[in-house]
């Protein structure tokens, strides 16, 4: 598995690359409502240095995902670059990672499934070079709810990690 | 005139003080029956005489009809069909009741002995063979009244089904109130018709999975209280509690061993939510499982030898089988995209679980022999099913209108009743073992 991740991610990387040389990795869908990657693709400089213009890391701190998946997009993979270019550019900061489910299915797998999503963030940010014992990692499964409506719109809202300085 | 003015106001009083009575009792609970009880044995229940003045502290008679009601094997017989009241075997016309269809017959008396003291007694009849076929009588406190109607309808559910009755047990369950200032989540115990419920443990931060010992004076449970999630066993008794898995990463799904003195649980500790057991004594723990998948939510047979679990080392989660030292994992459901959190039947031949064919989460039976996965509800986020100590029923959550509701279902899927609490969002029920035998 880790080694297979690793693969995935070295070519994950290259499409980010290619992502951010060239077209703007803008996705609709109600389950990217928060995440703005646009600012990223408009970004001239360094990843990090476009966002810190916009000066909102803070607020673009949240990582969506598919049902019953713990699977980064490419465009959410922008962001979390961002924030690993973040972390490397402020030493001494550390991040914590919440994972997030949504309400179907069981409790504790969703537990399960929430943490393998943090995990999935973590695994992408030390890939970029940020030292793993800089992030805690904790899952909250379906308990917090972003949404506490029963639909899709709320359950893409839920299925989630923020990343949270 | 003026005399006749003050009866009028007493039986007033008394009036409005039974209907007062009565709407608090209902109120906690409301038995909604979803699907025919035709099936069941006709059964009428006498409103039990009471001897005392004022109003009895419970009405045991209410209690023991709705008890064997909610069990779906009985179809109650309204009270308005009655021919006569009889409250003991010398009262008791048989015909009355072959009229009105009554194949068994439930009278009794409460009458106050002292301060706080009653007598109860109760009688069943079989109304073909015109013949009494138990009768018993109890001096109680008025504290020990709803557990004695619950005991009694243990008794006369045995007596008339042959099967043991399951109603003198309890549930656990969480219970959330959200309001803009603040959230609370509630760790209840209530009997298994929701009244008397206590709550034995609040916090700000979420609770899951409670899950009873074997000999019922224990619930583990896992609570998000020191911000993140870790495994606690309390004691009912003085509520002293002890924390038994605080593992770096997840900690959850606890569930018992048969012998009391074992928990399986879920740690991340090693990278990915494996399952473990945790000696209760010595604390050590075992890893079982090692798989890149998820695994989760174990739960011991009945005869301690096997632990079913969720994976979705397949792709999809899917339930499994091991033994209790990790070996022999088989997978034992192939139906639907989705199963999970089974446990099992008390005879070891049933596993209740979420499972989802397409239509939704809903609760299923699936049988280990024969493999076959019987769908038992119909709606569409369902969870948490546990089954009754006497694999009659078996107890989950659902949604209904914006809210976590109980449910019942018997284990056949033929009778549902909404178990419906009147405060929060009520979810991860858990169905106790019988009652310690005091």
């Amino acid at each position: 598995m880790r080694n297979k991740t690793s693969i995935v991610l070295v070519v994950l990387l290259g499409l980010t690359l290619a992502a951010c040389g060239g077209k703007k990795g803008v996705k609709d869908g109600a389950e990217d409502e928060g995440v703005s990657t646009t600012a990223l693709g408009d970004g001239t400089g360094g990843m990090g240095s476009a966002l810190g213009a916009g000066g909102d890391l803070a607020t673009n701190n949240t990582v969506y995902f598919e049902y019953d998946s713990a699977s980064v997009t490419d465009d959410s993979r922008l962001l979390i670059e961002a924030h690993a270019q973040d972390l490397l550019n402020n030493p001494g900061a550390t991040v914590v990672l919440e994972g997030h489910a949504d309400e179907r299915g069981t409790r504790e797998y969703n537990l399960a499934l929430a943490e393998r999503r943090a995990l999935s963030v973590a695994e992408i940010m030390v890939a970029y070079g940020v030292a793993r014992d800089r992030m805690q990692t904790i899952s909250y499964g379906e308990e917090r709810p972003e949404s506490l409506e029963h639909n899709e719109s709320a359950w893409a809202l839920n299925r989630r990690v923020v990343i949270l300085r | 005139m003026n005399l006749n003015a003050v009866k009028r106001v007493q039986l007033l009083t008394l009036f409005v003080g039974l209907l007062f009575f009565s709407l608090g009792a209902r109120a906690a609970l409301e038995i909604e029956i979803t699907q025919g009880v035709e099936a069941g044995i006709p059964v009428a229940v006498v409103p039990f005489e009471w001897k005392g003045s004022g109003v009895p502290p419970h009405f045991v008679s209410d209690i023991i009809e709705a008890d064997l009601k909610r069990s779906g094997r009985f179809d109650t017989i309204p009270r308005g069909d009655f021919l006569s009241n009889p409250h003991d075997h010398t009262e008791v016309n048989y015909k009355d009741w072959r009229l009105i269809k009554a194949e068994a017959l439930v009278v009794g008396r409460v009458q106050r002995l002292g301060s706080d003291q009653y007598q109860v007694e109760f009688r069943v009849f079989d109304v073909f063979k015109s013949k009494q076929l138990t009768g018993f009588r109890y001096s109680v406190p008025g504290k020990s009244l709803r557990k004695l109607a619950h005991q009694i309808s243990d008794i006369v559910y045995q007596t008339l089904t042959g099967e043991r009755g399951a109603f003198d047990t309890r549930v656990a369950y969480v219970t959330v109130e959200r309001s803009p200032a603040r959230t609370r989540y509630l760790l209840r115990v209530a009997d298994s018709d929701g009244y008397g419920a206590v709550t034995i443990l609040e916090s700000k931060e979420p609770i899951l999975s409670p899950a009873w010992s074997p000999d019922g004076l224990r619930l583990a449970y896992v609570s998000f209280e020191q911000g993140r999630s870790m495994i606690f066993v309390q004691r009912l008794g003085d509520g002293k509690r002890e924390l038994v898995a605080s593992f770096p990463g997840l900690n959850g799904a606890p569930a018992w061993a048969p012998n009391g003195k074992m928990l399986a649980a879920v740690s991340s500790r090693e990278g990915n939510a494996e399952i473990y057991t945790i000696d209760l004594q010595t604390k050590q723990s075992r890893r079982l499982t090692n798989h890149l998948s998820i695994d989760t939510e174990p739960a011991f047979s009945p005869d301690g030898r096997s632990i079913v679990f969720t994976s979705d080392r397949a792709g999809r989660p899917q339930i499994y089988r091991m033994r209790v030292d990790g070996s022999g994992v088989e997978r034992l459901t192939f139906e639907g995209n989705y199963n999970a959190r089974a446990s099992y039947s008390p005879d070891g031949k049933r596993l209740t679980l979420v499972t989802n064919q397409g239509g939704g989460y809903r609760i299923g039976v699936f049988h280990i022999d024969s493999k076959g996965l019987f769908v038992i509800t119909d709606t569409t986020l369902d969870e948490s099913p546990s089954f009754a100590p006497n694999g009659a029923m078996i107890l989950y959550a659902t949604q209904q209108g914006n809210s976590g509701v109980l449910s019942a279902v018997s284990a056949d899927g033929r009778v549902k009743q909404v178990l419906r609490f009147q405060k929060g969002d009520v979810r991860e029920p858990a169905w106790s073992p019988y009652n310690r035998k005091l």
